[in-house]
């Protein structure tokens, strides 16, 4: 009977044996995998159960978090949420998050590596760090103005700084209010249901994730082009060019909506924003030389990130006479974002060095001690510095002779270009008014702030709107409040 | 490795003059207490631990009923020590240190998902019934002097574990299973009091008719020798009536435990292992037959064989796989005690899935720990078994060592996703009253079986103290099966039927 036992021994041993090797094969084998299903609701609760950090702009909280108590327990809330929404995103229990709550999460959420104190050590302990600090570039007073000169029509407002590709003001609008989102009540879910069956699509950025035609915005492009490719030499020589203009190989007359276009100089033409005579350069700069310099100065370029994903402007790259005339006064296929004509404006401003566009100043574990920090980048030189000072000097002009009269501050340099983008079937719809400038102290080398502003309003008298009008004192405010 | 290495082996004098001379008096054998206490120390100090470190991981404080709970404790502790102390005192050290650890463990868990159960505090509960249970356990070494008073009652231990386990069914079905006898507040699971007594009658009847079983035959199935009729009759059929009542009230956990129990015990008594194969091809005809034809059994494969079919049918995950995830989510060390998400699981997180709590809590580190405690436990148990040298005792210690085993090993492998789940509990570690004062009262049976084992021959009381136990049996070292066995009556009416 000893050996009986024993063997019941041995047995039993072999079963304690077998358990472990399945706790091995749970525990370990397959955790990972346990771990990414979606049903599990751990990385939920993790991630809720400790204040997320906050996203600051100039020091000041955007952010802020709630102990609610419950299952998933702090829940966002947000100081000025519909001010900064374009900014910060929102970040919810149920629907996820966007924009910087959705690129920065690592380090709100402390789960960021570079948060640890050691390398690794988070991976050794599991233990969560506090979340960390998003400290933007956004300026308070610039958002605040373009939030302002927007009065909740639909549109947005990009403003950058020239020589390093700060971002310091972002609005779409209409806005919403992320501290909706937050929280996982049926309430939560009842605004959800709204703002994403709202026409007016308040929950999309229209600043970085909406492309429109740029209209005559583009023509800065053009005459970039055409200066850099040697086709205009002199900005006062006469363009031959006749009003109405022909599109090469087809019957359609473009005409002009102001007077006095016919072999009107480049300088007039900018100014006045004859369409026939940037149509006629493009066609005669060609394709080709529109398309570089279009994508030298970001287009068609998918990797931008702010970090947040932005949506690429297009040109298409391929185009017969009359198409690549009606690209170079901003219609036809060509398609980009508010923040890509912010950029169009800033390169010019700055000489023609194109700077990265960034968000994000820098992050911050809890404590505020820094952790990253983004350094300009310096993108392409889009332009001679000659050519710049020339198309400078036309946006000045266009300010305080022409069609971005509204624009101009005094006691400041302002450069602008007015446009009025026709869209939809026959151009049937009302116009978008796009306004892009910049504007410079008086003594400093480059202007602080470059500005662009789209205004999509279908409630305006179609007679009424246009850049100068509807967009350029937007600009205005924006710039006035950055250079304060 | 040679012992000519061992220094204190080449300074002893040469082996054969030794032998040669006159044999040495027996060391005496220390008794141990000491190391029982201290060990005891020890299991206190890590339940201590263990609350405190819940207290700061849950409120940063420690936690309101520390003192309460820690006294209670070491209360019992100490008083389960000094009884031993008094009443066994040859007992193995292991056995109380490592049942108190695993209780006082469980308390710690359970404590902890009280934490996420403000409405529902089960803690101090199963701190009461640990309480009832230790006393129970004092209790037993107190009154049972020698455990082969047991044997002349084993027959009515059984009939009382046939009525308790009939009890159930007169009370309505808890979810899905009559296993409870409720009376007022008091809900009772007779099942688990009647496995210690059905393994008290298992050992005494087969002790009595080991060598019936193993030697003789009655009749025969081909190649198969049965045992005669007469020997066999009786236990098969109180192990026939527990399994239908058990099947009749869905415990399907408990049927599991008393058929591989009853194989077991079988198999130790025997030694024939055409019982085992006999007991696995009726297990497993019989899991075949209940688990394709019961709904309530059938449900529980399914949800083993694919645990996370329930989610992409879109319900969610079921109580397997977030038990699964559990056990996913602490990894090689764990999330620390009080800082995971067992509450997940759902309802029967404190009592069922103790041990998902435990392995996303402590880790695969702190679940070998627990398994490493039971196998002590278990361990022990054999080895009393094995040193008691007296069949009845030997095959109570291994039926009792061989119950702890089969209840961890199918309630982990269950949560584990490795079997089906059953409705086991896990030993010491699981909320209830039933089961926590059950495993006492098996702690106690193999402390006194132990004690017995331990001691020399020479120092066990004079039969005087049991005068109408038959004479002492040999033991087993020297007197191995071939001396004729004094059978006792299993059954007062009738006489011993004279198998030798």
């Amino acid at each position: 009977m000893i050996r009986n036992t024993r063997i019941a021994a041995a047995c039993s041993l072999l079963l304690f044996l077998g358990l472990l090797v399945g706790a091995a094969r749970v525990q370990v084998l397959n955790a990972p995998e346990y771990d990414a299903n979606p049903a599990n609701r751990r990385h939920a609760l993790e991630r809720y159960a400790q204040p997320r950090g906050d996203i600051y702009a100039a020091g000041r909280r955007l952010t802020g978090s709630e102990d609610t108590r419950q299952g998933l327990r702090y829940e966002r809330s947000y100081t000025d949420g519909r001010l900064y929404a374009p900014v910060t995103g929102f970040a919810s229990q149920l629907y996820g998050a966007t924009l910087l709550e959705d690129t920065e999460d690592g380090v709100l959420a402390g789960t960021d590596g570079r948060l640890a104190p050691l390398p690794l050590w988070g991976d050794l302990t599991r233990s969560r760090r506090p979340g960390g600090q998003v400290h933007t570039t956004v300026v308070p007073a610039v958002q605040k103005a373009a939030f302002r000169g927007l009065r909740g029509r639909k549109g947005a407002v990009v403003a950058l700084e020239p020589a390093t590709g700060r971002v310091l003001a972002l609005v779409s609008s209409p806005g919403y209010d992320p501290a909706l989102l937050s929280g996982n009540s049926p309430a939560t879910a009842l605004a959800w249901d709204r703002l994403t069956g709202d026409p007016d699509q308040p929950l999309l950025n229209r600043a970085i994730r909406q492309t429109y035609p740029p209209g005559s915005t583009f023509k800065v492009i053009t005459a970039v082009a055409a200066l850099e490719s040697g086709r205009v030499t002199d900005i006062d020589a006469p363009t031959r060019t006749p009003n109405p203009y022909r599109l090469i190989g087809s019957t359609t007359l473009l005409r002009n909506e102001a007077s006095g276009c016919a072999d009107a100089p480049l300088r007039e033409a900018f100014a006045e924003s004859c369409n026939t005579v940037f149509a006629k350069l493009g066609a005669t700069v060609g394709t080709r030389r529109i398309v570089e310099t279009a994508e030298a100065f970001g287009f068609n370029d998918g990797g931008l990130s702010l970090p947040s994903p932005v949506l690429p402007s297009h040109v298409d790259t391929r185009m017969d006479p009359a198409q690549v005339a009606l690209s170079a006064i901003g219609q036809y296929d060509t398609r980009a974002t508010p923040l890509q004509m912010a950029r169009v404006a800033a390169t010019v401003a700055n000489g023609g060095r194109s700077m990265r566009p960034y968000l994000v100043d820098r992050l911050a574990d809890a404590g505020g001690e820094t952790v990253a920090r983004t350094r300009p980048a310096y993108e392409e030189t889009v332009m001679t510095p000659g050519t710049a000072a020339l198309l400078r000097q036309m946006m000045i002009d266009a300010v305080s002779d022409g069609t971005g009269g509204p624009a101009a501050i005094d006691g400041l340099t302002v450069g602008g270009k007015t446009g009025t983008a026709q869209h939809g079937v026959d151009n049937s719809e009302n116009p978008y008014a796009w306004f892009l400038s910049w504007a410079q102290r008086p003594g400093t080398a480059v202007p602080g702030v470059a500005v662009a502003v789209v205004v999509e309003d279908a409630e305006a008298d179609r007679a009424d709107i246009n850049g100068g009008g509807s967009a350029a004192p937007v600009a205005r405010g924006v710039m006035r409040a950055a250079l304060r | 490795m040679t012992t000519a290495t061992d220094p204190a082996q080449a300074l002893r004098p040469p082996g054969r003059a030794r032998r040669l001379a006159t044999p040495p008096p027996p060391v005496p054998r220390p008794r141990r207490r000491g190391a029982e206490l201290g060990l005891l120390v020890c299991a206190v100090g890590v339940i201590a631990y263990g609350y405190a470190n819940v207290g700061y991981a849950t409120s940063g404080a420690l936690p309101a009923g520390l003192a309460t709970h820690l006294g209670g404790l070491a209360g019992l502790a100490l008083a389960a020590h000094l009884v031993v102390r008094f009443r066994a005192p040859r007992a193995d050290p292991v056995l109380l240190p490592v049942a108190l650890l695993l209780n006082g463990l469980g308390l710690v868990l359970i404590h902890r998902l009280d934490q996420d159960t403000p409405g529902d505090r089960a803690a101090p509960t199963q701190l009461l019934w640990s309480t009832v249970g230790v006393a129970l356990f004092a209790g037993v070494l107190l009154v049972l002097r020698d455990h082969r008073d047991l044997r002349p009652r084993a027959a009515k231990y059984a009939f009382t574990a046939l009525c308790l386990m009939a009890a159930p069914i007169l009370f309505p079905a808890v979810n899905g299973a009559r296993i409870w006898i409720r009376i007022g507040g008091l809900s009772l699971q007779p099942s688990e009091f009647a496995k210690v007594l059905l393994a008290v009658f298992f050992a005494s009847y087969l002790a009595a008719n080991r060598h019936a079983l193993t030697f003789t035959s009655g009749p025969r199935i081909r190649r198969l020798l049965l045992p005669p009729r007469r020997v066999l009759g009786p236990i098969v059929a109180v192990w026939g009536i527990s399994l239908v009542l058990l099947i009749l009230e869905r415990d399907i956990g408990a049927s599991l435990l008393f058929f591989s129990l009853f194989v077991a015990m079988l198999y130790v008594a025997t030694g024939r292992l055409g019982w085992l194969a006999v007991g696995l091809l009726l297990a497993a005809a019989g899991a075949a037959a209940v688990g394709a034809l019961e709904p309530h059994v059938h449900t529980r494969v399914e949800d083993w064989l694919s645990p996370f079919r329930a989610i992409e049918e879109g319900h969610g995950p079921g109580q397997l796989a977030q038990s699964l995830f559990a056990f996913a989510a602490g990894g090689a060390l764990g999330t620390g005690l009080g800082q995971g998400h067992s509450l997940l699981i759902g309802f029967a997180g404190k009592s069922d899935f103790i041990l998902a709590t435990a392995g996303e809590e402590l880790g695969i580190a702190g679940l070998t720990a627990l398994f490493l405690l039971y196998a002590l436990f278990v361990a022990r148990g054999y080895r009393t078994a094995i040193a008691i040298g007296e069949p009845f005792g030997a095959l109570l210690a291994a039926g009792l060592a061989a119950i702890i085993t089969l209840q961890v090993v199918v309630i982990a492998g269950g949560v584990l996703g490795l079997v089906p789940l059953t409705g086991m509990v896990t030993p010491f570690l699981a909320q209830g009253g039933s089961s926590v004062v059950t495993n006492w009262v098996i702690v106690a049976l193999l402390v006194r079986l132990s004690d017995e084992a331990r001691t020399p021959p020479e120092e066990r009381p004079a039969p005087e103290a049991a005068p109408a136990r038959p004479e002492p049996e040999p033991a087993a070292a020297t007197a191995p099966a071939t001396v004729p066995l004094v059978v006792p009556v299993i059954d007062e009416a009738r006489p011993a039927d004279g198998t030798r």
